[in-house]
Protein backbone atom coordinates (compact mmCIF):
# COMPACT_ATOMS: atom_id res chain seq x y z
CA UNK A 1 0.00 0.00 0.00
CA UNK A 2 1.48 3.30 -1.01
CA UNK A 3 1.52 5.88 1.79
CA UNK A 4 -0.29 8.50 -0.29
CA UNK A 5 -3.19 6.12 -0.98
CA UNK A 6 -4.99 5.40 2.28
CA UNK A 7 -7.31 2.42 2.64
CA UNK A 8 -10.47 3.43 0.81
CA UNK A 9 -13.96 2.00 1.06
CA UNK A 10 -13.63 0.79 -2.53
CA UNK A 11 -10.54 -1.19 -1.66
CA UNK A 12 -12.24 -2.69 1.38
CA UNK A 13 -15.23 -3.75 -0.71
CA UNK A 14 -12.97 -5.19 -3.43
CA UNK A 15 -10.96 -7.13 -0.86
CA UNK A 16 -14.17 -8.36 0.77
CA UNK A 17 -15.55 -9.58 -2.54
CA UNK A 18 -12.23 -11.28 -3.37
CA UNK A 19 -12.10 -13.10 -0.03
CA UNK A 20 -15.75 -14.19 -0.31
CA UNK A 21 -15.24 -15.36 -3.90
CA UNK A 22 -12.10 -17.25 -2.86
CA UNK A 23 -13.86 -18.98 0.03
CA UNK A 24 -16.88 -19.81 -2.14
CA UNK A 25 -14.56 -21.14 -4.84
CA UNK A 26 -12.75 -23.39 -2.37
CA UNK A 27 -16.04 -24.65 -0.96
CA UNK A 28 -17.33 -25.39 -4.47
CA UNK A 29 -14.05 -27.15 -5.38
CA UNK A 30 -14.28 -29.23 -2.20
CA UNK A 31 -17.87 -30.21 -2.99
CA UNK A 32 -16.99 -31.17 -6.58
CA UNK A 33 -13.91 -33.08 -5.42
CA UNK A 34 -16.00 -35.12 -2.97
CA UNK A 35 -18.70 -35.78 -5.54
CA UNK A 36 -16.22 -37.07 -8.12
CA UNK A 37 -14.12 -39.00 -5.55
CA UNK A 38 -11.03 -36.86 -6.02
CA UNK A 39 -9.98 -36.86 -2.36
CA UNK A 40 -7.53 -39.58 -1.28
CA UNK A 41 -7.98 -41.38 2.07
CA UNK A 42 -4.75 -39.86 3.43
CA UNK A 43 -5.90 -36.29 2.75
CA UNK A 44 -5.58 -35.19 6.39
CA UNK A 45 -2.52 -33.70 8.03
CA UNK A 46 0.35 -31.52 6.94
CA UNK A 47 0.73 -32.99 3.45
CA UNK A 48 -2.99 -33.41 2.77
CA UNK A 49 -3.29 -30.41 0.42
CA UNK A 50 -0.47 -31.56 -1.86
CA UNK A 51 -1.64 -35.15 -1.79
CA UNK A 52 -5.20 -34.13 -2.66
CA UNK A 53 -4.02 -31.91 -5.53
CA UNK A 54 -1.85 -34.73 -6.89
CA UNK A 55 -4.54 -37.39 -6.70
CA UNK A 56 -7.29 -35.13 -8.07
CA UNK A 57 -5.14 -33.86 -10.94
CA UNK A 58 -3.94 -37.36 -11.84
CA UNK A 59 -7.49 -38.74 -11.75
CA UNK A 60 -8.81 -35.96 -13.95
CA UNK A 61 -6.23 -36.66 -16.67
CA UNK A 62 -5.62 -40.41 -16.28
CA UNK A 63 -8.94 -42.04 -15.45
CA UNK A 64 -8.87 -44.21 -18.60
CA UNK A 65 -5.31 -43.81 -19.82
CA UNK A 66 -3.22 -46.91 -20.53
CA UNK A 67 0.17 -47.55 -18.95
CA UNK A 68 3.04 -47.66 -21.41
CA UNK A 69 3.63 -51.06 -22.97
CA UNK A 70 6.99 -52.06 -24.39
CA UNK A 71 8.45 -54.31 -27.06
CA UNK A 72 9.78 -57.76 -26.16
CA UNK A 73 13.30 -56.52 -26.89
CA UNK A 74 12.94 -53.98 -24.07
CA UNK A 75 12.36 -56.61 -21.37
CA UNK A 76 15.02 -56.17 -18.69
CA UNK A 77 17.42 -59.12 -18.56
CA UNK A 78 18.25 -58.50 -14.94
CA UNK A 79 15.09 -57.62 -13.02
CA UNK A 80 15.61 -56.80 -9.37
CA UNK A 81 13.53 -57.69 -6.37
CA UNK A 82 13.82 -56.90 -2.69
CA UNK A 83 14.73 -59.70 -0.31
CA UNK A 84 11.67 -61.36 1.19
CA UNK A 85 11.10 -61.72 4.87
CA UNK A 86 10.82 -65.37 5.99
CA UNK A 87 7.52 -66.59 4.57
CA UNK A 88 4.69 -67.74 6.86
CA UNK A 89 4.29 -71.50 7.35
CA UNK A 90 0.98 -71.44 5.50
CA UNK A 91 2.76 -70.16 2.40
CA UNK A 92 5.39 -72.90 2.64
CA UNK A 93 2.70 -75.59 2.92
CA UNK A 94 0.86 -74.22 -0.12
CA UNK A 95 4.14 -73.97 -2.02
CA UNK A 96 5.02 -77.61 -1.21
CA UNK A 97 1.78 -78.61 -2.89
CA UNK A 98 2.46 -76.56 -6.02
CA UNK A 99 -0.05 -73.88 -4.88
CA UNK A 100 -2.91 -76.20 -5.90
CA UNK A 101 -4.79 -75.18 -2.73
CA UNK A 102 -4.08 -71.43 -3.04
CA UNK A 103 -7.36 -69.56 -2.60
CA UNK A 104 -8.30 -66.01 -3.40
CA UNK A 105 -11.39 -65.03 -1.45
CA UNK A 106 -13.45 -62.01 -2.45
CA UNK A 107 -15.97 -60.34 -0.19
CA UNK A 108 -17.36 -57.00 0.91
CA UNK A 109 -19.77 -55.08 -1.31
CA UNK A 110 -20.35 -57.93 -3.78
CA UNK A 111 -23.51 -59.89 -4.55
CA UNK A 112 -21.87 -63.35 -4.39
CA UNK A 113 -18.81 -63.56 -2.12
CA UNK A 114 -16.63 -66.33 -3.51
CA UNK A 115 -13.30 -68.06 -3.37
CA UNK A 116 -11.19 -68.90 -6.44
CA UNK A 117 -8.33 -71.32 -7.05
CA UNK A 118 -5.48 -70.23 -9.32
CA UNK A 119 -6.88 -72.43 -12.14
CA UNK A 120 -10.34 -70.91 -11.71
CA UNK A 121 -8.84 -67.43 -12.00
CA UNK A 122 -6.89 -68.44 -15.13
CA UNK A 123 -10.12 -69.80 -16.66
CA UNK A 124 -11.59 -66.27 -16.56
CA UNK A 125 -9.16 -65.21 -19.28
CA UNK A 126 -5.59 -64.04 -19.39
CA UNK A 127 -3.70 -61.19 -20.93
CA UNK A 128 0.00 -60.56 -21.31
CA UNK A 129 1.50 -57.11 -21.10
CA UNK A 130 5.05 -55.82 -21.12
CA UNK A 131 5.08 -53.02 -18.58
CA UNK A 132 7.47 -51.22 -16.32
CA UNK A 133 7.57 -51.62 -12.57
CA UNK A 134 9.23 -48.74 -10.75
CA UNK A 135 10.13 -48.54 -7.08
CA UNK A 136 9.66 -45.31 -5.17
CA UNK A 137 13.42 -45.56 -4.44
CA UNK A 138 14.15 -44.87 -8.11
CA UNK A 139 15.05 -48.22 -9.67
CA UNK A 140 12.91 -49.99 -12.25
CA UNK A 141 12.70 -52.84 -14.71
CA UNK A 142 10.52 -53.91 -17.62
CA UNK A 143 8.95 -57.38 -17.66
CA UNK A 144 6.18 -59.29 -19.33
CA UNK A 145 3.36 -60.04 -16.93
CA UNK A 146 0.61 -62.55 -17.64
CA UNK A 147 -2.57 -62.71 -15.66
CA UNK A 148 -6.30 -62.22 -15.38
CA UNK A 149 -7.73 -58.69 -15.31
CA UNK A 150 -8.98 -57.90 -11.82
CA UNK A 151 -12.16 -56.62 -13.47
CA UNK A 152 -12.93 -60.13 -14.81
CA UNK A 153 -12.80 -61.55 -11.29
CA UNK A 154 -14.84 -58.65 -9.91
CA UNK A 155 -17.48 -59.20 -12.62
CA UNK A 156 -17.88 -62.79 -11.41
CA UNK A 157 -18.83 -61.69 -7.90
CA UNK A 158 -20.95 -58.69 -8.87
CA UNK A 159 -19.66 -55.42 -7.46
CA UNK A 160 -22.24 -53.11 -5.86
CA UNK A 161 -22.78 -49.87 -7.81
CA UNK A 162 -21.76 -47.72 -4.85
CA UNK A 163 -18.42 -49.51 -4.37
CA UNK A 164 -15.49 -47.09 -4.42
CA UNK A 165 -12.37 -49.03 -3.43
CA UNK A 166 -10.88 -52.49 -3.69
CA UNK A 167 -8.64 -53.69 -0.86
CA UNK A 168 -6.18 -56.50 -1.34
CA UNK A 169 -4.33 -58.46 1.29
CA UNK A 170 -1.11 -60.48 1.07
CA UNK A 171 -0.50 -63.79 2.82
CA UNK A 172 2.29 -61.75 4.44
CA UNK A 173 0.07 -60.03 6.98
CA UNK A 174 1.62 -56.55 7.10
CA UNK A 175 1.08 -55.98 3.39
CA UNK A 176 -2.31 -54.73 2.35
CA UNK A 177 -3.22 -52.03 -0.11
CA UNK A 178 -6.24 -50.51 -1.77
CA UNK A 179 -7.00 -48.82 -5.09
CA UNK A 180 -9.95 -46.82 -6.37
CA UNK A 181 -12.39 -48.25 -8.93
CA UNK A 182 -10.62 -46.42 -11.80
CA UNK A 183 -7.55 -48.57 -11.17
CA UNK A 184 -9.45 -51.68 -10.03
CA UNK A 185 -11.49 -51.87 -13.24
CA UNK A 186 -8.59 -50.76 -15.46
CA UNK A 187 -7.82 -53.36 -18.16
CA UNK A 188 -4.12 -53.45 -17.27
CA UNK A 189 -4.70 -54.12 -13.57
CA UNK A 190 -4.15 -57.88 -13.53
CA UNK A 191 -3.82 -60.73 -11.06
CA UNK A 192 -0.50 -61.92 -12.46
CA UNK A 193 0.51 -65.57 -12.38
CA UNK A 194 3.24 -65.43 -15.01
CA UNK A 195 6.35 -63.39 -15.66
CA UNK A 196 8.52 -63.46 -18.78
CA UNK A 197 6.90 -66.62 -20.22
CA UNK A 198 7.20 -68.71 -17.07
CA UNK A 199 5.37 -69.06 -13.76
CA UNK A 200 5.66 -66.00 -11.56
CA UNK A 201 8.65 -66.75 -9.29
CA UNK A 202 8.03 -66.64 -5.53
CA UNK A 203 10.54 -63.80 -5.18
CA UNK A 204 8.50 -61.65 -7.54
CA UNK A 205 5.20 -62.41 -5.81
CA UNK A 206 4.22 -65.85 -7.10
CA UNK A 207 1.84 -67.48 -7.29
CA UNK A 208 -0.42 -64.40 -7.40
CA UNK A 209 0.53 -60.74 -7.51
CA UNK A 210 -1.75 -57.81 -8.26
CA UNK A 211 0.00 -55.71 -10.90
CA UNK A 212 -1.13 -52.07 -10.93
CA UNK A 213 1.10 -50.69 -13.70
CA UNK A 214 -0.07 -47.08 -13.40
CA UNK A 215 1.29 -46.88 -9.86
CA UNK A 216 4.67 -47.47 -8.23
CA UNK A 217 5.81 -50.95 -7.22
CA UNK A 218 4.57 -50.87 -3.66
CA UNK A 219 0.97 -50.93 -4.87
CA UNK A 220 1.69 -54.23 -6.70
CA UNK A 221 1.34 -56.41 -3.61
CA UNK A 222 2.72 -59.97 -3.71
CA UNK A 223 1.01 -63.23 -2.63
CA UNK A 224 -2.62 -62.04 -2.80
CA UNK A 225 -5.12 -64.14 -0.84
CA UNK A 226 -7.98 -61.79 -0.10
CA UNK A 227 -9.90 -59.01 -1.81
CA UNK A 228 -12.51 -56.77 -0.19
CA UNK A 229 -14.76 -54.36 -2.06
CA UNK A 230 -15.88 -51.34 -0.05
CA UNK A 231 -17.34 -47.86 -0.28
CA UNK A 232 -15.24 -46.48 2.57
CA UNK A 233 -11.72 -47.12 3.81
CA UNK A 234 -12.40 -45.65 7.25
CA UNK A 235 -12.89 -48.96 9.04
CA UNK A 236 -9.74 -50.66 7.74
CA UNK A 237 -6.56 -50.34 9.80
CA UNK A 238 -6.10 -46.73 10.82
CA UNK A 239 -8.53 -45.54 8.15
CA UNK A 240 -5.81 -44.11 5.90
CA UNK A 241 -6.54 -46.46 3.02
CA UNK A 242 -3.73 -48.99 3.26
CA UNK A 243 -0.60 -50.06 5.12
CA UNK A 244 1.53 -47.53 3.22
CA UNK A 245 0.17 -44.31 4.78
CA UNK A 246 0.40 -46.00 8.19
CA UNK A 247 4.13 -46.38 7.47
CA UNK A 248 4.37 -42.78 6.24
CA UNK A 249 4.06 -43.42 2.49
CA UNK A 250 1.31 -41.94 0.35
CA UNK A 251 -1.74 -44.01 -0.55
CA UNK A 252 -1.76 -42.86 -4.17
CA UNK A 253 1.50 -43.94 -5.77
CA UNK A 254 0.91 -42.81 -9.35
CA UNK A 255 3.78 -40.35 -9.04
CA UNK B 1 3.34 -7.12 1.50
CA UNK B 2 5.26 -4.48 3.42
CA UNK B 3 4.88 -0.90 2.32
CA UNK B 4 6.78 -0.08 -0.85
CA UNK B 5 8.77 2.93 -1.82
CA UNK B 6 7.13 4.79 -4.71
CA UNK B 7 9.58 3.19 -7.12
CA UNK B 8 10.58 -0.19 -5.72
CA UNK B 9 13.51 -1.98 -7.31
CA UNK B 10 11.38 -5.15 -7.47
CA UNK B 11 7.60 -5.17 -8.00
CA UNK B 12 5.55 -6.62 -5.12
CA UNK B 13 4.61 -9.70 -7.17
CA UNK B 14 8.27 -10.36 -7.97
CA UNK B 15 9.21 -10.12 -4.29
CA UNK B 16 6.37 -12.37 -3.11
CA UNK B 17 6.96 -15.04 -5.74
CA UNK B 18 10.73 -14.88 -5.21
CA UNK B 19 10.36 -15.92 -1.56
CA UNK B 20 7.68 -18.53 -2.30
CA UNK B 21 10.13 -19.99 -4.80
CA UNK B 22 12.83 -20.03 -2.10
CA UNK B 23 10.51 -21.94 0.26
CA UNK B 24 9.51 -24.44 -2.44
CA UNK B 25 13.09 -24.87 -3.69
CA UNK B 26 14.55 -25.55 -0.23
CA UNK B 27 11.79 -28.08 0.52
CA UNK B 28 12.26 -29.76 -2.87
CA UNK B 29 16.04 -29.88 -2.52
CA UNK B 30 16.03 -31.39 0.99
CA UNK B 31 13.29 -33.93 0.27
CA UNK B 32 14.89 -34.69 -3.11
CA UNK B 33 18.22 -35.41 -1.39
CA UNK B 34 16.47 -37.83 0.97
CA UNK B 35 14.83 -39.65 -1.95
CA UNK B 36 18.14 -39.66 -3.86
CA UNK B 37 20.08 -41.42 -1.06
CA UNK B 38 17.70 -44.39 -1.26
CA UNK B 39 19.30 -45.15 -4.65
CA UNK B 40 22.39 -43.00 -5.37
CA UNK B 41 22.96 -44.66 -8.75
CA UNK B 42 21.96 -43.31 -12.16
CA UNK B 43 21.17 -45.07 -15.42
CA UNK B 44 20.24 -44.26 -18.98
CA UNK B 45 17.23 -45.65 -20.86
CA UNK B 46 14.15 -47.38 -19.46
CA UNK B 47 15.31 -49.94 -16.89
CA UNK B 48 17.86 -49.44 -14.12
CA UNK B 49 18.51 -51.36 -10.91
CA UNK B 50 21.36 -52.72 -8.81
CA UNK B 51 21.63 -55.80 -11.04
CA UNK B 52 22.60 -53.49 -13.90
CA UNK B 53 25.63 -51.32 -14.57
CA UNK B 54 24.95 -47.71 -13.66
CA UNK B 55 25.85 -44.82 -15.92
CA UNK B 56 27.49 -43.43 -12.79
CA UNK B 57 26.95 -43.66 -9.07
CA UNK B 58 27.57 -41.16 -6.32
CA UNK B 59 29.95 -42.54 -3.63
CA UNK B 60 27.77 -41.91 -0.60
CA UNK B 61 26.00 -44.25 1.84
CA UNK B 62 22.44 -45.25 1.00
CA UNK B 63 19.25 -45.53 3.02
CA UNK B 64 18.66 -49.03 1.59
CA UNK B 65 20.72 -52.12 2.34
CA UNK B 66 20.07 -53.43 -1.18
CA UNK B 67 22.35 -50.79 -2.74
CA UNK B 68 26.04 -51.77 -2.82
CA UNK B 69 27.79 -48.62 -1.63
CA UNK B 70 30.99 -49.91 0.00
CA UNK B 71 29.85 -48.44 3.31
CA UNK B 72 28.95 -50.92 6.02
CA UNK B 73 26.08 -48.91 7.38
CA UNK B 74 22.65 -47.89 6.14
CA UNK B 75 21.11 -44.45 6.57
CA UNK B 76 17.60 -44.18 8.04
CA UNK B 77 14.75 -44.37 5.52
CA UNK B 78 13.14 -40.94 5.21
CA UNK B 79 11.36 -41.42 1.89
CA UNK B 80 7.79 -41.39 3.24
CA UNK B 81 7.59 -37.77 4.40
CA UNK B 82 10.16 -36.76 1.81
CA UNK B 83 7.93 -37.89 -1.03
CA UNK B 84 4.85 -36.22 0.52
CA UNK B 85 6.82 -32.98 0.99
CA UNK B 86 8.45 -33.19 -2.45
CA UNK B 87 5.13 -33.23 -4.29
CA UNK B 88 3.47 -30.66 -2.02
CA UNK B 89 6.41 -28.29 -2.58
CA UNK B 90 6.25 -29.05 -6.32
CA UNK B 91 2.65 -27.84 -6.33
CA UNK B 92 3.73 -24.66 -4.52
CA UNK B 93 6.41 -24.18 -7.18
CA UNK B 94 3.94 -24.68 -10.03
CA UNK B 95 1.38 -22.25 -8.58
CA UNK B 96 4.12 -19.72 -7.85
CA UNK B 97 5.44 -20.07 -11.39
CA UNK B 98 1.96 -19.41 -12.79
CA UNK B 99 1.35 -16.46 -10.46
CA UNK B 100 4.68 -14.95 -11.53
CA UNK B 101 4.84 -16.03 -15.16
CA UNK B 102 1.38 -15.20 -16.49
CA UNK B 103 1.26 -11.54 -15.31
CA UNK B 104 4.90 -11.09 -16.30
CA UNK B 105 4.06 -12.00 -19.89
CA UNK B 106 1.55 -9.16 -20.07
CA UNK B 107 2.83 -6.44 -17.74
CA UNK B 108 6.15 -6.13 -19.53
CA UNK B 109 8.30 -7.58 -16.73
CA UNK B 110 9.91 -10.21 -18.98
CA UNK B 111 10.20 -7.87 -21.96
CA UNK B 112 11.46 -4.85 -20.02
CA UNK B 113 13.65 -6.44 -17.35
CA UNK B 114 14.76 -9.86 -18.57
CA UNK B 115 15.04 -9.77 -22.37
CA UNK B 116 18.49 -8.31 -23.18
CA UNK B 117 18.53 -5.03 -25.10
CA UNK B 118 19.07 -5.54 -28.85
CA UNK B 119 22.66 -4.35 -28.70
CA UNK B 120 23.51 -6.73 -25.85
CA UNK B 121 22.41 -10.03 -27.37
CA UNK B 122 25.94 -11.26 -28.06
CA UNK B 123 28.71 -13.11 -26.22
CA UNK B 124 30.86 -9.98 -26.18
CA UNK B 125 28.35 -8.12 -24.03
CA UNK B 126 28.18 -11.07 -21.60
CA UNK B 127 31.96 -11.29 -21.50
CA UNK B 128 32.20 -7.56 -20.78
CA UNK B 129 29.97 -8.03 -17.72
CA UNK B 130 31.97 -11.01 -16.50
CA UNK B 131 35.24 -9.12 -16.92
CA UNK B 132 33.80 -6.30 -14.91
CA UNK B 133 32.88 -8.74 -12.15
CA UNK B 134 36.37 -10.25 -12.27
CA UNK B 135 37.95 -6.80 -11.97
CA UNK B 136 35.68 -6.39 -8.94
CA UNK B 137 34.62 -3.03 -10.23
CA UNK B 138 32.09 -1.45 -7.87
CA UNK B 139 28.57 -1.75 -9.23
CA UNK B 140 27.52 1.59 -10.64
CA UNK B 141 23.90 2.64 -10.66
CA UNK B 142 23.52 2.05 -14.38
CA UNK B 143 24.21 -1.69 -13.82
CA UNK B 144 21.68 -2.23 -11.09
CA UNK B 145 18.57 -1.57 -13.10
CA UNK B 146 17.60 -3.12 -15.37
CA UNK B 147 19.64 -6.26 -14.81
CA UNK B 148 22.85 -6.58 -16.78
CA UNK B 149 22.95 -9.02 -19.65
CA UNK B 150 24.69 -11.82 -17.67
CA UNK B 151 21.97 -11.66 -15.01
CA UNK B 152 19.27 -11.54 -17.68
CA UNK B 153 20.57 -14.68 -19.39
CA UNK B 154 20.96 -16.51 -16.07
CA UNK B 155 17.43 -15.57 -14.96
CA UNK B 156 15.89 -16.42 -18.34
CA UNK B 157 17.70 -19.77 -18.27
CA UNK B 158 16.40 -20.60 -14.80
CA UNK B 159 12.84 -19.43 -15.52
CA UNK B 160 12.39 -20.83 -19.04
CA UNK B 161 14.79 -23.80 -19.17
CA UNK B 162 15.84 -25.23 -15.79
CA UNK B 163 12.53 -24.90 -13.92
CA UNK B 164 10.31 -26.20 -16.78
CA UNK B 165 12.79 -29.06 -17.31
CA UNK B 166 12.78 -30.03 -13.63
CA UNK B 167 8.96 -30.23 -13.64
CA UNK B 168 8.98 -32.15 -16.93
CA UNK B 169 11.66 -34.68 -15.89
CA UNK B 170 9.84 -35.12 -12.57
CA UNK B 171 6.50 -35.84 -14.24
CA UNK B 172 8.26 -38.17 -16.71
CA UNK B 173 8.97 -40.45 -13.73
CA UNK B 174 5.27 -40.69 -12.84
CA UNK B 175 3.78 -43.97 -14.11
CA UNK B 176 0.33 -42.41 -13.95
CA UNK B 177 1.20 -39.15 -15.75
CA UNK B 178 3.12 -40.95 -18.49
CA UNK B 179 0.15 -43.25 -19.10
CA UNK B 180 -1.74 -40.15 -20.27
CA UNK B 181 1.28 -38.40 -21.85
CA UNK B 182 3.76 -41.09 -22.96
CA UNK B 183 5.65 -38.58 -25.08
CA UNK B 184 6.77 -36.86 -21.86
CA UNK B 185 9.06 -39.81 -21.10
CA UNK B 186 9.66 -41.06 -24.66
CA UNK B 187 11.19 -37.73 -25.64
CA UNK B 188 13.68 -38.02 -22.78
CA UNK B 189 14.78 -41.55 -23.69
CA UNK B 190 13.09 -43.47 -20.89
CA UNK B 191 12.28 -43.35 -17.22
CA UNK B 192 15.87 -43.74 -15.99
CA UNK B 193 17.09 -41.07 -18.42
CA UNK B 194 14.42 -38.74 -17.01
CA UNK B 195 15.66 -39.48 -13.48
CA UNK B 196 19.28 -38.79 -14.46
CA UNK B 197 18.31 -35.52 -16.18
CA UNK B 198 16.28 -34.56 -13.09
CA UNK B 199 19.49 -34.99 -11.07
CA UNK B 200 21.63 -32.95 -13.52
CA UNK B 201 19.02 -30.20 -13.56
CA UNK B 202 19.06 -30.12 -9.75
CA UNK B 203 22.84 -29.63 -9.84
CA UNK B 204 22.45 -26.80 -12.36
CA UNK B 205 19.85 -25.11 -10.13
CA UNK B 206 22.04 -25.49 -7.04
CA UNK B 207 24.99 -23.95 -8.92
CA UNK B 208 22.75 -21.07 -9.92
CA UNK B 209 21.68 -20.54 -6.30
CA UNK B 210 25.31 -20.58 -5.10
CA UNK B 211 26.37 -17.96 -7.66
CA UNK B 212 23.18 -15.95 -7.09
CA UNK B 213 23.66 -15.77 -3.31
CA UNK B 214 27.37 -15.02 -3.70
CA UNK B 215 26.60 -12.14 -6.07
CA UNK B 216 23.97 -10.78 -3.67
CA UNK B 217 26.53 -10.88 -0.87
CA UNK B 218 29.20 -9.22 -2.98
CA UNK B 219 26.95 -6.46 -4.26
CA UNK B 220 25.67 -5.48 -0.82
CA UNK B 221 23.74 -8.14 1.06
CA UNK B 222 21.66 -5.81 3.24
CA UNK B 223 20.56 -3.45 0.51
CA UNK B 224 19.73 -6.32 -1.85
CA UNK B 225 17.74 -8.08 0.87
CA UNK B 226 15.87 -4.87 1.63
CA UNK B 227 15.14 -4.48 -2.07
CA UNK B 228 13.76 -8.02 -2.34
CA UNK B 229 11.71 -7.81 0.89
CA UNK B 230 10.66 -4.23 1.69
CA UNK B 231 10.78 -3.19 -1.94
CA UNK B 232 13.08 -0.28 -1.31
CA UNK B 233 16.30 0.50 -3.07
CA UNK B 234 17.64 1.09 0.44
CA UNK B 235 20.21 3.65 1.52
CA UNK B 236 23.36 3.58 -0.54
CA UNK B 237 25.65 0.92 0.80
CA UNK B 238 29.25 0.51 -0.25
CA UNK B 239 29.47 -2.86 -2.01
CA UNK B 240 31.68 -5.48 -0.42
CA UNK B 241 34.46 -5.47 -3.07
CA UNK B 242 34.83 -1.74 -2.67
CA UNK B 243 34.87 -2.07 1.10
CA UNK B 244 37.57 -4.72 0.84
CA UNK B 245 39.53 -2.44 -1.48
CA UNK B 246 39.19 0.44 0.99
CA UNK B 247 40.31 -1.77 3.87
CA UNK B 248 43.50 -2.61 2.04
CA UNK B 249 44.47 1.04 1.76
CA UNK B 250 46.69 2.44 4.50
Amino acid sequence: MKPNQPLTRRKLVTAGIAVTAGAAGLAAADKLARRYSLIPPDSGGLYGPGETLTYAAQRLITRHSMAREFAKSQICEKPFRNELAPMPDLYKQLQANGFRDWKLSIGGLVSHPASFSLAEIRALGMRSQITEIACEEGWSYIAQWTGTPLSSVLNQVGVAPHARYVLYQSIEKPWWESIDMADALHPQTILAQGMNDSDLPAGFGGPLRLRVPRQLGYKSVKFITQITVTDSLKSFGKGLGSASPEAGYSWFAGI
Amino acid sequence: MPASAPNPRHAPLVRLTHWLTVVAFVALLLSGLEIFVSHPRFYWGDSGNVNMHPLFSIPIPSSRDTVPTGYNYVLPDQNGWSRYLHFQAAWLLVFTALAYGIPSLFNGHFRRNLVPAPGKRNPRAVWAVIQKYLRRAPADHADSRPYNVAQQIAYLGVIFVLFPLIIWTGLAMSPSFTSAFPLAVLALGGRQSARTLHFFDTIALVLFVIVHVAMVALSGFRSRMRAMTLGEPGPAEIPLPARLANARQP
